[in-house]
């Protein structure tokens, strides 16, 4: 009987674990319940320090929130292409879901390609790590996003190679889903810094 | 038996909670994201006055509330992803506010 619970189990592809949920998606959540903590952490130091910039630029003095709320509507909208990635691989529709990754992968490219361009222009402006308690606390917190996004388009080029070659071990679509929650996350990470960080002046 | 048959009705229930919205759905959710940050860039411009905060809180966080119910499927995943996630959540709010607090964070002007 058994045995038959478990083929039964097999065919609609639920996990035979103890809560009956997949541990890596279980992890997953742990990792980005974790990942709250970490920026918490960022936030309130840079919400703590924003006002502390004895010398160099000022916050509403450089920030320039035309090109951010730009930079912003492009990451929310690969978390829209991100999740019809994830419904296509629910689908077992493979071009699509290859589809959708890329052009995930492209709006996260031109993301931090904004961000770069905005490190460079404040730091033309005088604001660089060490010229104040708001510029490394700034830099921090927006960096530590930058990478946590560049690391997310580089999980989904991998992803986009593997599910070309058929590479993936286990479930497909339970694979792009976990690379997903992670994406959003990022996302949502970028929703709370745009309003505190950008739209709050010091 | 009975653990086979709850095992299958789990299973089944299991299929159902993986399911989200539909693809038009998605792309109807989105605008509304898209719509909600237009409305917090307009703060930027127009003089929101005594409800500039609030108004800034709330959108914040009907946009978080929205992708992590819709694109992350909380709203239709099993409770305890809910409860892990929310945990570290409210845990990271919880402690720095009350770091926060000890610097008079709070207390501060302008």
């Amino acid at each position: 009987m058994a045995d038959t619970a478990l083929a039964h189990g097999a065919d609609h592809g639920a996990p035979h674990t103890t809560t009956g949920l997949s541990n890596n998606k279980l992890g997953m959540w742990i990792f980005l319940g974790s990942e709250c903590l970490l920026f918490g952490g960022l936030i309130s130091t840079y919400m703590l320090y924003k006002g502390r910039a004895s010398t160099g630029p000022q916050p509403d003095q450089i920030y320039d929130i035309p090109f951010t709320s730009v930079s912003s509507f492009v990451l929310l909208m690969s978390s829209l292409t991100m999740v019809l990635a994830v419904s296509a691989a629910h689908r077992k529709d493979d071009r699509n879901t290859n589809l959708w990754l890329t052009v995930t992968a492209l709006l996260g490219a031109t993301f931090v390609g904004g961000q770069v361009y905005e490190f460079t222009a404040f730091y033309r402006e005088g604001l660089g790590f060490t010229t104040s308690l708001f510029g490394s606390s700034f830099y921090t917190l927006t960096g530590f996003h930058g990478v946590h996004v560049t690391v997310g388009i580089i999980m989904l080029m991998a992803l986009v190679g593997m599910v070309r070659k058929n590479r993936i071990p286990g479930s497909k679509a339970e694979t792009v889903e976990l690379i997903g929650l992670y994406w959003h996350f990022v996302d949502i990470v970028w929703i709370v810094i745009f309003t505190l960080v950008y739209l709050i002046p010091s | 038996m009975s653990t086979a048959t709850d095992h299958a009705a789990h299973t089944d229930h299991s299929h159902d909670e993986s399911h989200g919205a539909t693809d038009k759905q998605y792309v109807v959710i989105a605008l509304i994201l898209a719509a909600l940050t237009a409305i917090e860039v307009s703060t930027y411009y127009v003089d929101f006055g005594p409800l500039f905060m609030p108004t800034l809180f709330v959108l914040m966080t009907v946009k978080f509330v929205i992708v992590v119910s819709y694109f992350m499927h909380l709203k239709f995943d099993n409770k305890l992803f809910s409860y892990l996630f929310y945990t570290g959540l409210i845990l990271a709010i919880a402690v720095y506010c009350g770091a926060l607090a000890t610097f008079k964070f709070f207390l501060q002007k302008g």
